[in-house]
């Protein structure tokens, strides 16, 4: 097998914890390449619901945006917006809602609004899209995010979505539906939240990754399990099957579109 | 309902410091007629879409807008909208007030505008700080079971704009494909102004297709291509390459202006905007 990139890892590792028949709520980037790669290895019957409104989708490329036609031409249904927040994600009918953001800290809590003050912020982040309902909403979530000191943060800047608040049953106490950030799939490994304190906790490295790297990129004292898993590297079939479809998708955006003149 | 020019329909029904929706979600961008309100001057707009787009960093950085009501404010699967970012960080080229929220929040605000209910409930914006910086976003307790929902003022634009595959003469609208939050934003708005790809003599029947009744309507406007480089459903794709292009064309003030001088300012219609970009690739 040949080598492969912490990113292919990443997706891999997000994919292989998708189940065949579940129901997906799926953003762009990395959790679009690993719920697209679960459904063409070991998940093919996964539902993937993009917040475009396409229910059922099955894009033989990875869409851009959210809304790319290829997702429309692949769904099982197409849905107006409103539909696919309240009577999909509110109803409670997604099992797993795929996260990102630019800040996380210890208990799960993402921001992806403002680095600064909100009024006058260093860096004005895209916003909440999306991210608070499903956090809030889906049975579980799964956040996918490189980890650097500067986005595993002790404080967040701005609360965009709730993990597990403060910790300590915070989370059920408020009301969310959802059990929250169930994992945390990182460049290094995973982590996961502690039964009592639901402080994320290193539970899984990757082959080639330690404790001390794992330690050296998130901004918090990270606590570690006893017993670390290892996740297994890459089979022959995901890398070719994701590099494959990576290699289908920048061919596609790249491909020109002809001027509606 | 009246069919006019697209010029004519934007001159006669968005007056300055109109609130204003151009929606559709990433397909159907009514980038035309945001182009032509760039072109006529417009300013002091309160600028409403759920996901600014290209099309509002367009319209910000030319100095438009006032205000922004919006949910998600990327360049989808690219990074930053630059323009937005300068007039929220650095207030270039003026000062943008901001009402934030989430996309279902949102979504519920246009419900209830289309409704003419006064506000829209959901389970949401739980443990954020969003309430705390944007004080329309309250609470409410529900009378029958005790439960406190969030809440959000209806969304009732001065106008909205669509872009959509067809109309028939009489003004019927049609639009297939993802809808994203058009319908309830053309509901919820007062005036409602839509770019077609097609002028037809007829619709066929719609089914479950969404038609926006012609007396809901107030202008047609007969605008092939006035969605690009969003894409039209049946007509022609979105613009991948563009959308990639547009981070390094928008990352500077001097570049953006220049673009926007060459390629819209320049050009009388949207015809025009389209074969400059084909003469300049």
């Amino acid at each position: 097998m040949s080598a492969y990139t912490r990113d292919e890892m990443m997706t891999i590792a997000a994919a292989r914890m998708l189940w065949d028949g579940c129901v997906c709520f799926v953003g762009i980037g990395l959790p679009s390449a690993a719920c697209n790669l679960a459904r063409l290895t070991h998940a093919p019957e996964i539902v993937l619901i993009y917040e475009s409104g396409t229910i059922g989708t099955r894009p033989e490329v990875l869409p851009l945006s959210i809304g790319d036609g290829e997702l429309a031409e692949t769904a099982a249904c197409v849905v107006p917006l409103p539909e696919v927040f309240s009577h999909y994600l509110q109803a409670g009918r997604v099992d797993v809602g795929f996260l990102g953001a630019a800040q996380i800290d210890r208990h799960g809590n993402l921001n992806s609004t403002v680095i600064g003050p909100y009024d006058k912020p260093s860096t004005r982040l895209p916003g909440a899209g999306g991210a608070p309902e499903i956090a809030s909403h889906a049975r579980q979530t799964y956040v996918v995010m490189k980890a650097t000191p500067r986005s595993f943060v002790e404080r967040l800047a701005f609360r965009t979505s709730a993990g597990y608040l403060g910790g300590h049953g915070e989370r059920a106490a408020s009301g969310a539906r959802g059990d929250g950030p169930r994992a945390v799939i990182t460049d290094f490994g995973v982590l996961a939240p502690a039964p009592e304190s639901e402080e994320l906790t290193l539970t899984a490295l990757y082959a080639d990754a330690s404790v001390g790297e794992a330690r050296a990129a998130v901004g918090w004292p990270l606590a570690v399990v006893s017993q670390i898993e290892r996740i297994a590297p890459p089979t022959a079939i995901e890398l070719d099957t994701l590099r494959a479809l990576h290699a289908r998708t920048a061919s596609a955006h790249q491909r020109p579109v002809e001027l509606p003149l | 309902m009246a069919l006019l020019t697209l010029a004519e329909a934007l001159r006669r029904h968005v007056p300055d410091g109109a609130c204003v929706a151009l929606e559709g979600f990433t397909h159907l961008i009514p980038f035309a007629a945001g182009h032509e309100l760039i072109r006529q001057g417009r300013r002091n707009l309160h600028l409403v879409r759920m996901t600014p787009d290209l099309l509002y960093d367009q319209m910000i950085g030319m100095g438009c807008a006032r205000k922004l009501t919006f949910s998600w404010g990327g360049n989808p699967g690219v990074g930053s909208l630059h323009r937005l970012r300068d007039a929220v960080e650095h207030g270039w080229p003026g000062p943008l007030e901001l009402d934030e929220h989430s996309h279902a929040g949102m979504a519920a605000a246009y419900c209830a505008g289309a409704a003419r209910l006064p506000f829209g409930t959901l389970r949401g914006y739980l443990g954020t700080d969003l309430p705390g910086v944007n004080p329309a976003i309250r609470s409410v307790t529900c009378p029958y079971t005790g439960e406190a929902l969030a809440t959000v003022p209806a969304l009732n634009p001065d106008v909205t704009i669509l872009h959509a595959q067809r109309a028939d003469r009489r003004g019927n609208v049609a639009i297939h494909g993802i809808v994203g939050a058009a319908r309830e934003a053309a509901l919820a708005a007062r005036t409602l102004v839509v770019t077609v790809e097609e002028l037809v003599d007829e619709l066929g029947p719609a089914m479950n297709g969404i038609v926006l009744p012609h007396w809901v309507v107030s202008a047609v406007a007969h605008c092939p291509g006035g969605a690009y480089p969003s894409y039209a459903q049946g007509h022609y794709a979105r613009d991948n390459a563009f959308y990639q292009r547009w981070d390094a064309i928008a990352r500077e003030r001097d570049g953006f202006t220049a673009w926007m001088r060459r390629h819209v300012l320049e050009s009388p219609d949207h015809r025009a905007f389209l074969a400059s970009l084909r003469e300049a690739a």
